[in-house]
């Protein structure tokens, strides 16, 4: 069986006019979208507080729920539900013993004994948020950087650079999509961003492969050409990967639990952008860095 | 690499046999143990998401340990400069750890500069402002003193939060120092998190002091509390059940403190079967307990723990056998608790938790289903796709599959590594990636066989020229989860490790044994077109 014939012949690289104003135009609305959301939709775990989860007995109207927890003057508290009978209930309070103590009093109160079951307590301090957000950057920025110098040591650098681009591209829409559909940014999501760096320089780099093997066999020819049949005839696998690991992302992400769905929405997201990236992004980028000549008589020593 | 058949199946069927040889402890739960005997491994360890426990990040407040440290040595530098005859006055320990005193003598810098020399070599003048007649002194502790007893302090509070575990009884903790003053606690299966946090955040600092009985304690309430007295409070219980508060006015004076215990232990007493806490001093604090008690005859002594009053009963007489009791109107667990930490030793200072998660185990047992029934349809669908896709080569791809999945989770188990919820979405992602090896060498052998090659020189162009592709390729993987395995916690550490390992296991499975497969068809089968 295939699902793209050999011998196709795309002009990718004649469309990096298009395809890079689709980026752009994604770059920006991601951009746009955390900012109008007054920042990013952060977790527990960078932002402190707690999150309780609880499984009741029956279905808990959310209205009993926040009653609940405003009778024990917890105002701020957002009630989420999370599959049937499950609800995750998260505060900026900290869960401190007296906090606990109430919480289980007030929702036997409302509930009654036995009709419900705190499943999760989950408490962090804004200092740890503080502190885990840093680390959160400084991983990204520091796998990008990993990557760069990888892929300029096995390559050259401007292939290093176009590979790169193309991540930042990735993580940006990727975050963008959370945004968008105002998506809690967690701990999760950052290793979801992580192994997106992952996954799609992986595809960049067998593009990449191909381009430094035909240029090999053949260096009269021009890059834009060599670039565009090395997309062409890595497609089929781009294409064929891609789906394999998408097929296991879609099941993860209905099938997986509640604790894991963001976290698989965000590799889904990521590994759509990063194949498309890695097609249309990383490789022409490579023969933009190309272009740029020194003018004559500066080159010289 | 190998040229000869029977030595890669041997490789391959040595890898398999051990990875099956670390999984029988979790695949078979009830070993016979005539045969759990000559298994080493354990059952694949579960993270605390998917058991249930507890986990929780502290904070050590070193600073606070310094704060205390310079009063001590506020105390001592005063007994000092009093010995060496040294005019001095207000000296006190002031904010930020500093102490400061005023100097009345215009030679009293020198005089300090000495004694700071020979006693204290550990403080340092900050500052000295000339005063008339004198000056005005700030004293600080030497940095890497100070920065010394702080990595201490931490390395006590782990030492005692250890303790403490061990004594309480819970299998598999794990306390870990992370950063400079922080403890990573992980507490799996416990089933009152409450009563454990209790138990490790108590300073449990214990200390015996004099009641001042000579002033008014009223008049100390309304404010007007005498030097070298203190007002703490303690429960009492009135008898409705209801622990009212009841003020002491205390001498500041510790006469002793926890440091000077042997052992505690429950007990109950005889006429009211209630429990409570009995003490034994070591030979030192015996001897202590001796004469302060011998001097203070009809006086009360307030047993203090963390500030709080437990009791102050009035001595009778002197106490010589170095035994005392604790009472406080204890349940038996309470008691119990209390003994603990005070076996275990006073917490050098307080400790903050900075994070806490508790997971009851059925949100565990919940997760693992999900994650298992996630995994099982993933694998169905990816093996269904590659056997509709490739045909037979996708078969032997399958089969490979299946073979990383079995040497991933044997690693597990082997190196007694920890399986996250995450974890499983790492083992099905790997699923979904370990199969483009396989991808990657098909396509090439495709292209190959397009051009006319034979099957067999198909499959060496194929293998030849995806190898390196495939090693970029994962590298390049493996380097985005080295930085995630760096940066996170527990359960995303779990995710980081599943990947690499899974990835690493496919450049076996996928190129070394299917490598092995192709051959054998084609050189002792000899068939002449492949599936593909």
């Amino acid at each position: 069986m295939e699902i793209i014939k050999p011998g196709t012949n795309f002009d990718f690289v004649g469309k990096i006019k298009i395809t890079t104003g689709i980026s752009v135009a994604l770059i920006i609305i991601s951009i746009l979208s955390v900012v109008m959301h007054k920042g990013l939709n952060l977790g527990i775990e960078f932002a402190g507080g707690t999150v309780i989860q609880i499984k009741f007995s029956q279905t808990a109207a959310p209205d009993d729920i926040r009653k609940t927890f405003s009778e024990i003057n917890i105002e701020d508290a957002i009630i989420q539900e999370i599959g049937k009978d499950e609800v995750i209930v998260r505060t900026n309070h900290p869960a401190d013993k007296e906090f606990q103590t109430a919480v289980s009093e007030a929702m036997t109160g409302q509930f009654g004994e036995g009709n419900f079951e705190i499943r999760k307590i989950e408490f962090v301090g804004p200092k740890v948020g503080a502190d885990l957000r840093n680390k959160a950057i400084l991983a990204i920025i520091l796998s990008c950087l990993g990557m760069l110098i990888y892929i300029a040591f096995r390559f050259e650098f401007r292939y290093g650079l176009g590979g790169v681009l193309a991540l930042v591209h990735d993580t940006i829409v990727t975050i963008g999509a959370l945004s968008l559909l105002n998506k809690e940014f967690t701990l999760a999501v950052v290793a979801a961003l992580l192994t997106i760096i992952g996954y799609s320089i992986n595809d960049t780099i067998v593009v990449f492969d191909r381009i430094r093997e035909n240029r090999k066999k053949d260096l009269r020819t021009k890059l834009a050409e060599v670039i565009n049949a090395s997309i062409n005839e890595t497609l089929s696998r781009t294409v064929l990967t891609s789906l394999t690991v998408i097929l296991v992302l879609v099941v993860l992400f209905f099938l997986g639990g509640p604790v894991i769905h963001d976290f698989s929405f965000a590799l889904l997201v990521g590994v759509i952008v990063g194949t498309y990236s890695s097609i249309f992004i990383a490789s022409p980028l490579v023969l933009f860095f190309d272009r740029p000549k020194l003018p004559k008589g500066k080159g010289k020593k | 690499m190998f040229k000869s058949l029977k030595v890669r199946w041997a490789i391959t069927a040595a890898v398999t046999l051990v990875s099956l040889y670390c999984l029988v402890p979790t695949l078979v739960p009830e070993l016979p143990s005539n045969i759990g005997k000559f298994v080493v491994t354990d059952k694949i360890r579960l993270g605390l998401d998917l058991q249930g426990g507890m986990h929780m990040i502290l904070e050590v407040d070193a600073d606070k340990a310094l704060e205390t440290m310079m009063e001590r040595t506020a105390d001592d530098l005063k007994e000092s400069l009093m010995d060496n005859k040294v005019r001095f006055r207000r000296l006190a320990k002031a904010q930020d750890a500093t102490i400061t005193l005023e100097l009345t003598e215009a030679e009293g810098k020198a005089a300090l500069e000495k004694i700071l020399k020979e006693h204290h070599p550990e403080l340092e003048i900050a500052s000295s402002t000339v005063r008339e007649g004198g000056q005005f002194v700030t004293l600080i502790y030497n940095e890497k003193r100070a920065a010394d007893l702080k990595k201490l302090t931490v390395e006590h509070s782990v030492e005692t939060i250890r303790n403490r575990i061990d004594q309480f009884g819970v299998t598999e903790p794990e306390i870990i120092p992370e950063g400079n003053d922080r403890i990573m606690v992980q507490l799996p299966g416990i089933k009152d998190p409450e009563r454990a946090k209790n138990l490790i955040g108590k300073t449990a600092m214990l200390e015996f002091k004099i009641v001042d009985e000579e002033h008014s304690l009223d008049e100390a309430l309304r404010g007007n509390i005498p030097e070298g007295s203190i007002i703490a409070y303690g429960s009492r219980d009135d008898g409705s059940g209801a622990r009212g508060k009841v003020p002491y006015l205390l001498k500041n004076k510790t006469l002793l403190t926890g440091a000077s215990l042997e052992t505690a232990k429950v007990q109950i007493s005889d006429r009211f079967g209630e429990p409570h806490v009995s003490i034994k001093f070591n030979s030192q604090g015996a001897a202590d307990f001796d004469r302060i008690t011998n001097e203070n005859v009809r006086k009360r002594l307030a047993i203090v723990l963390d500030g709080v009053v437990h009791s102050a009963p009035v001595i009778q007489e002197r106490i010589s056998g170095g035994q005392a009791q604790i009472t406080g109107n204890f349940t038996m667990e309470e008691a119990r608790d209390l003994a603990i930490v005070l076996r275990a030793g006073a917490l050098p200072a307080p400790v903050n938790i900075l994070e806490e998660t508790t997971v009851g185990p059925s949100l565990g047992s919940d997760s693992i289903r999900q994650g298992v029934i996630a995994a099982l349809i993933g694998f169905v669908l990816v093996i269904i796709f590659m056997a509709i896709y490739y045909r037979l080569s996708g078969l032997v791809a399958d089969s490979v599959l299946i073979l990383n999945i079995i040497v991933l989770l044997g690693i597990l188990a082997g190196f007694k590594a920890t399986l996250t919820l995450p974890g499983i979405a790492g083992i099905v992602l790997v699923i979904g990636m370990a199969v483009d090896a396989n991808v990657l060498i098909f396509e090439r052998v495709r292209e190959e066989l397009r051009i006319g090659k034979t099957p067999s020189a198909a499959i060496d162009a194929g293998y030849g020229k995806a190898f390196i592709t495939i090693l970029d390729a994962n590298i390049t993987t493996l380097i985005a989860a080295l930085f995630l395995f760096a940066f996170g916690t527990g359960p995303i550490k779990g995710f980081a490790l599943t990947l690499s390992i899974g990835i690493v296991v496919s450049m076996f499975t996928a190129i070394f044994v299917t490598r092995a497969i192709f051959d054998y068809f084609l050189w002792n089968k000899g068939i002449k077109k492949i599936s593909i």
